[in-house]
């Protein structure tokens, strides 16, 4: 029920507050009456025909540069815990945790 | 898909898993309910709980409104279908919930009430326009439902409505709020409380109205939360914070879905929503009761759009199915299998209780996503 798309915004009209986005390939018309300031191009969460949000490029991309780091890190160190590595390796884990 | 592919990266989740699994102590319990019926989903669609050390469990919460609307409100909007011959719109979720004397929106359409389904409000509006011109003493409703997500689209309706001055249009409002339900589940009585140790926070309500509205649940809970967002990963990164603050003993909110969720949320949204609704004294949720505060009404500037007022309809309380758990099932208190009637008299095709229509009530994810596991599960659990 609370499900949103992310959607680029293909066109604006500003004279209905409607926008025609790309869900997927499927091109649909939705409202922009809750979000302002969209422009051609910007990515919006869509729910039940209005977009909610934008997405921020920048937040996805330092989420994914987390994940990264996550998983990377913490296999690092449970391989490292096994083979009793050097001590510096669990080190990025706590000051990263300790943020 | 952009912001959706990245999201379900399988090496990535691997990667995830494991760090969680080498940051999970072995000697303690993480219980992680997720608030949010999409996480239920997603947890179950993509596996997630697999993914888990034995020792992490999801605990299935509330967060999905389909599930918490109680019986009595769908027996009030057939009967204002029937007994005074409005158009009710709504969207399609809530079809096949059952209402009394086994009643669904569904079946009283098929018995000859004027019930469409919408995608949007603005498909109601067109509707209500259109019959102005062709019946124009023909009343259009439109039943709203959903969380503070699905709220801001009905503020834009009603605020529609009353510029255009379409008179033949209303709302029948019941929308709910999501912090008061989780403050509710948090304070129940001592015996009947569900041992929770962190809060997944909902992804898409957050976005309108901030993370910081579920400050309370460290401040006066003393539970971590992080805000999650809806794809496997983002349920995986934010198991993995949760963990890692339970191992430290902190208990902070944190937002893992920044992408789309600021501190203060929509703005634009949450002025459109006090204009135009406001709070209700006390409103039911199935599951959780009477709850104050915890839903809104239509502002009395926008009586003349509100569906309650303009199509009183009596109703006798609506009686549940008697066997069905959903109301333990929605606390985190019992598991869908648990429930005598899961799987043999209550099923998708026949759902006995809200949980398993909607696709992300507990009970039908269970059903649909896990199946094969459940006798797996149930033999860990009598091992242990
Ligand atoms: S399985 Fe069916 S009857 Fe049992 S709690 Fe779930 S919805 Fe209710």
């Amino acid at each position: 029920m609370c499900l949103a798309i992310p959607a680029q915004v293909l066109s604006i009209d500003s004279a209905t507050d409607q926008a025609c986005v790309s869900l997927d390939g499927v091109r649909k018309e939705i409202s922009l009456a809750l979000v302002d300031g969209v422009e051609v191009g910007d990515y919006v969460l869509v729910h039940v025909g209005y977009a909610l949000n934008r997405i921020s490029p920048e937040e996805a991309e330092e989420t994914l540069r987390l994940m990264r780091a996550l998983g990377a890190l913490d296999a690092d160190a449970a391989q490292g815990a096994s083979q009793s590595a050097p001590d510096q390796q669990p080190q990025p884990t706590q000051a990263g945790a300790a943020e | 898909m952009k912001f959706v592919d990245e999201y379900r990266d399988s090496a990535l989740a691997r990667d995830l898993a494991r760090a969680i699994l080498a940051e999970a102590r072995p000697d303690r319990d993480y219980r992680l309910m997720e608030f949010c019926g999409g996480h239920t989903h997603a947890i179950f669609r993509y596996g997630v709980q697999d993914l888990m050390p034995e020792n992490l469990r999801f605990v299935h919460g509330p967060g999905c409104p389909v599930c918490v609307l109680p019986m009595a409100r769908i027996d009030q909007a057939i009967a204002m279908a029937s007994q005074h011959g409005v158009t009710l719109c709504t969207y399609g979720d809530l079809m096949r919930v059952p209402a009394s004397e086994r009643q669904s929106l569904l079946k009283a359409k098929a018995a000859g009430a004027d019930i469409r389904m919408v995608y949007s409000t603005q498909d109601a509006l067109a509707i209500a326009r259109a019959a102005t011109q062709q019946q124009p003493a023909q009343q259009v409703v439109f039943f709203a439902i959903g969380f503070e997500t699905t709220t801001p689209p009905t503020a834009v309706a009603l605020k529609t409505a009353r510029a255009e001055g379409l008179r033949n249009f209303s709302v029948f409002c019941n929308h709910v709020l999501t912090p008061p339900a989780l403050r509710a589940i948090l304070s129940d009585s001592a015996d009947e409380v569900a041992r929770i140790d962190g809060i997944l926070g909902p992804s898409h309500v957050s976005t309108i109205i901030g993370s910081a509205a579920y400050e309370f649940v460290a401040r006066d809970h003393g539970l971590p939360l992080v805000i999650a967002g809806f794809e496997p990963l983002d349920v995986m990164q934010s198991a993995l914070m949760l963990v890692r603050q339970i191992n430290q003993g902190r208990r902070d909110l944190q937002n893992q879905y920044s992408r789309a969720v600021s501190p203060e949320g929509n703005t634009k949204a949450q002025a459109l929503m006090r204009d135009t609704l406001v709070p209700r004294e006390r409103f039911e949720w199935r599951g959780l009761g009477w709850l104050p505060e915890s839903a809104l009404k239509i502002a009395d500037a926008y009586a003349d759009w509100d569906a309650e007022q303009r199509f009183p309809v009596a109703v006798t309380p609506g009686r549940e199915h008697e066997g069905c758990e959903c109301p333990k099932v929605l606390r985190g208190l019992m598991e869908p299998t648990d429930c005598k009637l899961f799987g043999r008299v209550c099923s998708p095709e026949n759902p006995l209780g809200a949980c398993m229509v909607s696709s992300e009530g507990a009970c039908a994810a269970y059903w649909l996503h896990g199946r094969s596991r459940i006798p797996q599960r149930t033999a860990s659990a009598s091992a242990t």
